[in-house]
């Protein structure tokens, strides 16, 4: 099988995430609870991995990192948390279900939502959001770059248009976390979310939330932390208050071993490598007559991945083909991003996403390419 | 049984601060070790830093240098 479809999940994972892993499930203890030899280690290995994470994001202090299970319950601590009854807040066109979802059932808690469309190359312009400010407004949320179409968003002049008027900045950083530097301070983030097991390469079942010097969502789930155990409420500091219940320190272990492999081989080289096999299969597919591209692939920095469809064939056809007869793993479909497909003209057909990784070589490039050309030949 | 004695407890809210204050403390070389809080002291994080009464002095400036939160600093017969 030639896996195309990292967006969705890093399918290769380095082995010393699998072995740490496996380490962690042969003997962990529960983090935070106890203090014999085991549990202790457990504690002593999150508390790593936060610094690791804390580290990762530019930020001074790891017990802003939370530990959640994916980059959908930090979104929704962070949009739950943060905004309540009589709130405004902006968000984009481009956004994921994880964010439109929480933002819909905000609506209906009396939170006032507005959407800001992309512009025709797939952008959300900066002055567009700004317009949009009202006395109510409390928070910006939006993506670092789609997980549809690829285009890496302005997060520099969002980041200062939330600092000049005050706002919070929620961040779905799913798509680049792991690719490209995030600075969380310097960007004037508020809350950073993202997924452990995309580009971050760690195990499914990780998710991470960063949150600026004095953000303090509420709890979204109240339980067990390991201490105050006759208090009837959460305690009000981080990261326990918003870590009920055992954390998935399996997981995260695989995820500190992860952080160690995007350091030592360079977050950099990862992305440009990525970037590469991504170009290289856009000039094999481009001028094939037929095929019509969504995303800004002009860019100078852009996620790796392609987003096309081959005349008016179902997306999902197509990435069965793909797969059934090629061996070829992409994503077809609706991607639980429901704004783009409306903007592009998508809603029936869906998108194919082919999405790179340095893990893939140049001969499954060469593979996509040829297996696109022959369904093509096959379509006219 | 051994016989109890008393020592220096340093109390925790979070085991993150626990956490960071051991790696620390083991980094400079501080006699100690992190123990299950006792039943007799209320609150945090359910670990703290068990260290010799003679070691206050030392301690408190520890925690001084480098900014480590913590609950409190007590005595206990252990």
């Amino acid at each position: 099988m030639i896996y195309l479809d990292h967006a969705a999940t890093s399918f290769h994972k380095p082995e010393a995430v699998i072995e740490a892993v496996c380490h962690a499930l042969k003997g962990s203890g529960n983090s935070g609870r106890g203090a014999h030899g085991v549990s202790l280690e457990a504690s002593r290995m999150v508390y790593q991995t936060r610094k690791k994470i804390a580290d990762f994001f530019r930020m001074d202090d790891c017990s802003r990192v939370v530990f959640t299970f994916n980059a959908t319950e930090s979104l929704n601590i962070a949009i739950q948390g943060l905004l309540q009854e009589g709130d405004h807040c902006i968000t984009t066109s481009l956004e994921h279900n994880s964010v439109l979802r929480p933002l819909y059932l905000m609506e209906k808690q009396g939170v006032k939502v507005t959407t800001v469309p992309a512009n025709s190359k797939g952008y959300v312009q900066t002055c567009a959001i700004e317009a949009e400010i009202c006395p109510e407004t409390k928070a910006v949320i939006m993506n670092h770059a789609s997980n549809v179409i690829g285009n890496v968003q302005d997060l520099e002049g969002v980041g200062k248009l939330c600092k000049k008027h005050n706002l919070l900045l929620i961040l779905d950083a799913s798509q680049t976390a792991g690719l490209l530097p995030i600075h969380l301070e310097e960007s004037g983030i508020s809350a950073l979310c993202c997924s452990g097991h995309k580009s971050m390469l760690g195990p499914q079942g990780t998710g991470i939330l960063c949150l600026a010097d004095g953000v303090m969502p509420n709890p979204l789930k109240v339980g067990g932390t390991g201490g105050d155990s006759f208090s009837h409420e959460m305690p009000r500091f981080l990261p326990e208050a918003l870590e009920a219940g055992t954390l998935n320190t399996h997981g995260i272990a695989g995820l500190s071993a992860a952080c160690d492999y995007l350091n030592e081989v360079g977050q950099d080289k990862i992305f440009q490598e990525a970037s590469f096999l991504a170009k290289k299969f856009l000039d094999g597919v481009k001028d094939l007559p037929g095929i019509i591209l969504y995303g800004d692939y002009d860019a100078d920095v852009r996620t790796p991945i392609v987003t096309l469809n081959l005349r008016d064939v179902h997306s999902g056809f197509l990435a069965d083909e793909l797969f059934q007869r090629f061996g070829i793993a992409t994503r077809g479909g609706a991607h639980c991003a429901p704004e783009v497909h409306r903007a592009f003209g998508t809603l029936e057909q869906g998108m194919v996403r082919f999405s790179f990784s340095h893990f893939n070589r140049v001969d499954d490039i060469d593979e996509a390419i040829h297996a696109l050309w022959v369904l093509e030949g096959e379509n006219r | 049984m051994r016989q109890k004695e008393r020592y220096l407890l340093i109390t925790f809210q979070a085991t993150t601060e626990a956490m960071g204050f051991e790696e620390t403390a083991k980094m400079e070389g501080l006699k100690g070790r992190i123990i299950p809080l006792p039943p007799t002291i209320s609150a945090g994080c359910g670990l703290a830093w068990k260290g010799s009464l003679e070691q206050r002095n030392v301690l408190e400036e520890f925690l001084k240098k480098h900014h480590f939160k913590h609950d409190k600093i007590v005595e206990c017969l252990l």
